[in-house]
């Protein structure tokens, strides 16, 4: 082989190698839990994936163009239940309304996942859509808020609709649909659409809008434009995060969709690092893992000495804690608004090497 | 002026802004020719600024018009009055603070790539070309400033003069017919300031361009400027060449004890 290779196209330098390598190995990994872990460490495993969407979505809002939104989980309602009423079956639609039925004209639909799914994400966006126009003309806190507003309302309406939502009784016995391959390949196709958003002029203008918005209007930039474009592509992942979150728990409510919910994404993005999706994405597979793995914080504890009762929410306000020292000490969260890097990697490990050496 | 009214670049007509009771631009008349440099002096609080910004679509003007080439341009988003051909900087430095200084240039580009969200997430073949063009044009103009050795640096990392013309140059980057620039040589020593002149002199030659500055200092574009308005409290106290502005007692009542 000559060393010519820079010209072409695809060079195979380190850095590409190593990243196909980590991918064929985490592809190996994926099929080792989905055929040998037991059924609650494969659904951790596959809630990363799940985690990795949402928390990117909000981070395209919140680290990419400055827009602090706090109604993700209303979003992520409409996917989950639009996506579920599409895919239920008539006879499991009948089992599920039994105070209140079904408007006919939703009864007798059934389509396959992989259309319901984006169904789910367009009619998110569209709901995104009408409530962007509107808001995104406030600014911050104020925006804030409203979005706040806007998420509960939708709540609400779910709530309410019992014709279509079946109301707070929700919806059981969703087709598990949602299965390892189909959330890791959502999770790669986001994760891929963000890179390639991030890097483009598209991108640099949504994080210009971020930046300075006076600026960036000044620079030619439809600011208002960026701004709903981009609340817009993020309602559709919130959807179809939401609409994967059900076909996964295979039950749905209006009480999953919380403030509660949206707050423990922001979490993810804070601590991963506002503007970073390599941030994102390690911070969803941590915080999801460490969620589960505290779930024993809530419940009745044996310390020798003395026993808890259990209390529930102490897992949320470790979590809480975790959130509050970031934020003290380490601002800009895991990543700051840095991306991962294998010279970045190598950077630390040499920088821990000289260390070690000093001290020969 | 008795010259035909085609080369008219910009004007305005009896533009007035208020702000509550406070009248910060009054009855402004401006006639800007092209590949004329302009300059609008005044001392502090004067509405300088202010009148920049109700040009360029940032405050709606309480009275009055704003002509670009002729065409009314009063009520214009400011994105697009840029996309028309006027492009402004300002005077507290507003570079983008996470973004390199090629990325700052590019992002004056994102318009001339004129894409939608997909196009550009997947890279498709048309716009590929437009960026690659747009880094082409991006990296000529910080050539021919002399900031392409730091291209890749972090803009807001800058010394304070090479800020000041990357503002210049992101401005240049939109293509404008017409620059504003807002108190280009505020922070710098005279020697700066010169060169700084100089340079726009350039720019306004290579770039076919029409100049219109703010400055508060008279002394500084003095040399530069063909043509001069001043402002006072608003109110446009005297226009002319530079040798009359000079001379004239009001100006000279304004600027005392500020300079
Ligand atoms: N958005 C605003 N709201 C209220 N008052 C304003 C606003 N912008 C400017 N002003 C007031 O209008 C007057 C003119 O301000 P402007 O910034 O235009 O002056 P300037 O000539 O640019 O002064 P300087 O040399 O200090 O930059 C000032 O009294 C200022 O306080
Ligand atoms: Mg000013």
């Amino acid at each position: 082989m000559k060393a010519t290779t820079g010209k072409r196209p695809f060079a195979l330098t380190r850095n590409r190698l190593l990243t196909i390598i980590a991918l064929a190995a985490f592809a190996v990994l994926a099929i080792i839990a989905n055929s040998f872990f037991d059924a609650f460490m494969l659904r951790v495993f596959n809630m990363c994936a799940i985690y990795i969407v949402l928390a990117l979505s909000l981070n395209l809002l919140n680290g990419f163009t400055g827009l602090f939104s706090l109604g993700h989980a209303g979003f992520m309602a409409v996917g989950a239940y639009v996506c579920a009423l599409l895919t239920m079956t008539p006879e499991l639609k009948e089992m599920n309304y039994f105070l209140v039925p079904i408007v006919p004209w939703l009864r007798n639909i059934t389509i396959p996942f992989l259309p319901a799914i984006l169904i789910a994400g367009l009619a998110s966006a569209f709901v995104g859509f009408l409530i962007g126009a509107p808001v995104l003309r406030l600014r911050d806190d104020y925006l804030a808020i409203a979005t706040l507003g806007f998420g509960e309302i939708i709540r609400v309406l779910i709530t309410n609709a019992q014709p279509i939502t079946n109301g707070a009784q929700g919806l059981k016995g969703l087709p598990r649909y949602a299965t390892t391959f189909s959330v890791w390949v959502a999770a790669g196709l986001v994760t891929l659409f963000m890179v390639l958003l991030m890097r483009s002029s598209y991108g640099r203008a949504m994080k210009a809008v971020r930046d300075d918005e006076l600026a960036a209007e000044a620079m030619g930039i439809n600011v208002f434009r960026v701004k709903v474009t981009s609340f817009t592509v993020s309602s559709f992942l919130a959807g179809v995060g939401g609409a994967l979150l059900g076909h996964m728990i295979t039950t749905i409510d209006p009480k999953m969709f919380t403030f509660m919910l949206t707050f423990n994404i922001l979490l993810i993005v804070v601590l991963g690092g506002i503007g970073s999706i390599s941030g994102s994405v390690i911070s969803a597979i941590v915080v999801t893992i460490l969620m589960e793995a505290l779930r024993f914080l809530d419940e009745p504890m044996n310390l020798i000495f003395f026993k808890t009762e259990g209390l529930p929410g102490l897992r949320m306000v470790v979590f809480s804690i975790l959130l509050m020292v970031m934020v003290i000490y380490r601002q800009r969260g895991l990543m700051g608004n840095k991306e991962f890097s294998w010279d970045m990697l190598q950077g630390l490990f040499v920088k821990k090497g000289r260390k070690e050496g000093d001290h020969v | 002026m008795s010259e035909n009214t085609s080369d008219l670049m910009l004007s305005t007509a009896h533009l007035t802004m208020k702000f509550g009771g406070l009248t910060a631009v009054s009855d402004l008349n401006l006639e800007i020719r092209k590949n004329e440099i302009v300059g609008l002096i005044g001392p502090n609080g004067a509405g300088k600024t202010t009148a920049f910004n109700v040009i360029t679509g940032m405050y709606y003007p309480t009275e009055g018009k704003v002509l670009f080439k002729g065409r009314n341009i009063t009520g214009l988003k400011p994105h697009s009055i840029t996309a028309l051909g006027i492009a402004r900087t300002f005077q507290n430095i507003r570079l983008f603070k996470e973004m390199s200084v090629l990325e700052n240039v590019l992002v004056a580009c994102h318009m001339s790539i004129n894409t939608g969200i997909f196009g550009a997430t997947l890279h498709l073949p048309g716009y590929r070309s437009r960026e690659s063009e747009a880094r082409r044009f991006s990296m000529e103009l910080l050539e021919k400033v002399g900031l392409v050795h730091l291209a890749y640096e972090k803009g807001t990392s800058l010394p304070y003069g090479q800020q000041r013309r990357l503002e210049i140059v992101r401005a240049l980057a939109t293509k404008p017919k017409i620059l504003l620039l807002d108190e280009p040589a505020a922070g710098m020593n005279p020697q700066e300031s010169r060169e700084l002149m100089d340079f726009i002199r350039k720019i306004r030659d290579e770039f076919d361009l029409t100049i219109f500055l703010i400055e508060h200092h008279m002394q500084v574009v003095m040399g530069v400027c063909e043509h001069m308005y001043v402002l006072d409290y608003g109110v446009t106290i005297a226009h002319g060449d530079p040798a009359s502005i000079q001379k004239n007692p009001k100006v000279i009542e304004a600027y005392l004890g500020v300079d």
